[in-house]
């Protein structure tokens, strides 16, 4: 496989070769930095500590790979990583509701969804 | 970096807890889901990228643009916090509907859609109705007005469109924040009679 020229090489040096996520993470799931991960101290991989700076409060899969200016594989593959070190910690609402009721389809969660929208 | 720097103080303020719900803003190039999404989006919308590689495209026609190997595919989306334990994200789908594996990972799990239509240009939307309803995702049409000029009725469009009475069919002004609002609350209540008719 050719090595890529431009300045992509980088978030993929970051995910040690992987361009798949460990898994399938909901991009608008919600990523929080951890007690472990506002103690972890400069991480040595720049995308990774601005991912642990950013989630201070709670951004989405997608956000971070806004924010952090990595393609959404990329990012999937990073947050995957800093969860399973226990640094971050992530709601998927898939994997949350796995087996019961989609949030989506659930009424309850529809009618909280129209009352907040009509609030605005 | 200043943009992230900019960004750090904008999480939201919801709970570690918090449940994070998603519409779906499709419809052809340019005919208004940014501006949509950014009407009522709390934060400034957001572009993020995904890359088409080479095992997903069609490697005659790249061979004929060797430098381009992977192919970006942006969407825009937004954001709003409902409540400490309830976000709901905005994400409008790549312009060019032949990127269907984006569409996906946008639409997995997600409440519903909403298909901005511009009416000059009917026959963009064609892509965006049928992804959704073949998948059975809750969508509604709706007609964004530019400057007020709709070109077709909504009752010509439906026909066109061949969408039976139940689709939601509602005229908006993308920039109009409580346009956008009644679009999805419209939306949301039409999800939920999806979801009663099944409990039926």
């Amino acid at each position: 496989m050719p090595i890529p020229d431009s300045g992509r090489i980088r978030p993929y040096l970051a995910t040690r070769g992987r361009t798949r996520p460990v898994q399938d993470i909901a991009i608008e799931a919600l990523v929080s930095t951890t007690d472990a991960g506002r103690n972890h101290g400069i991480d040595p991989e720049p995308e990774r500590d601005r991912i642990l700076r950013l989630c201070h409060a709670p951004r989405s899969v997608a956000e971070i790979a806004s924010l952090v200016s990595t393609p959404l594989g990329v990012a999937r593959v990073l947050v995957a990583d800093l969860e399973a070190e226990g640094l971050t910690r992530v709601a998927d609402p898939h994997a949350a509701f796995h087996g019961s009721v989609e949030p989506a389809r659930d009424l309850s969660v529809l009618e909280r969804v129209r009352d907040g929208l009509r609030r605005l | 970096m200043a943009s992230v720097d900019s960004e750090m103080s904008r999480g939201t303020q919801a709970s570690q807890d918090a449940l994070s719900v998603k519409i779906v803003v499709a419809g052809g190039f340019g005919v208004g889901k940014t501006t949509f999404v950014g009407s009522v989006s709390e934060i400034e919308p957001l572009r993020t990228e995904a890359l088409m590689t080479d095992a997903s495209t069609n490697v005659d026609d790249l061979s004929m643009l060797p430098e381009k190997r992977t192919t970006t595919v942006a969407m825009d989306f937004g954001r709003i916090t409902l409540a400490e334990d309830l976000v709901l994200y905005l994400f409008g789908t790549p312009g060019q509907n032949r990127f269907w594996f984006m569409w996906d990972d946008i639409t997995r799990g997600a409440i519903g859609a909403v298909v901005l239509v511009d009416t000059r240009r009917l026959a963009d939307c064609f892509g965006a109705v049928d992804y959704v309803e073949q998948r059975g995702i809750p969508f509604l049409i709706a007609l964004n007005a530019f400057d007020g000029v709709q070109q077709h009725t909504a009752e010509e469009v439906r026909e066109a469109l061949q969408l039976g009475p139940e689709v939601p069919f509602l005229v908006t002004d993308a920039r109009d924040r409580e346009s956008v609002k009644t679009v999805l609350v419209t939306l949301v209540e039409h999800a939920m009679s999806m979801v009663q008719q099944q409990h039926t």
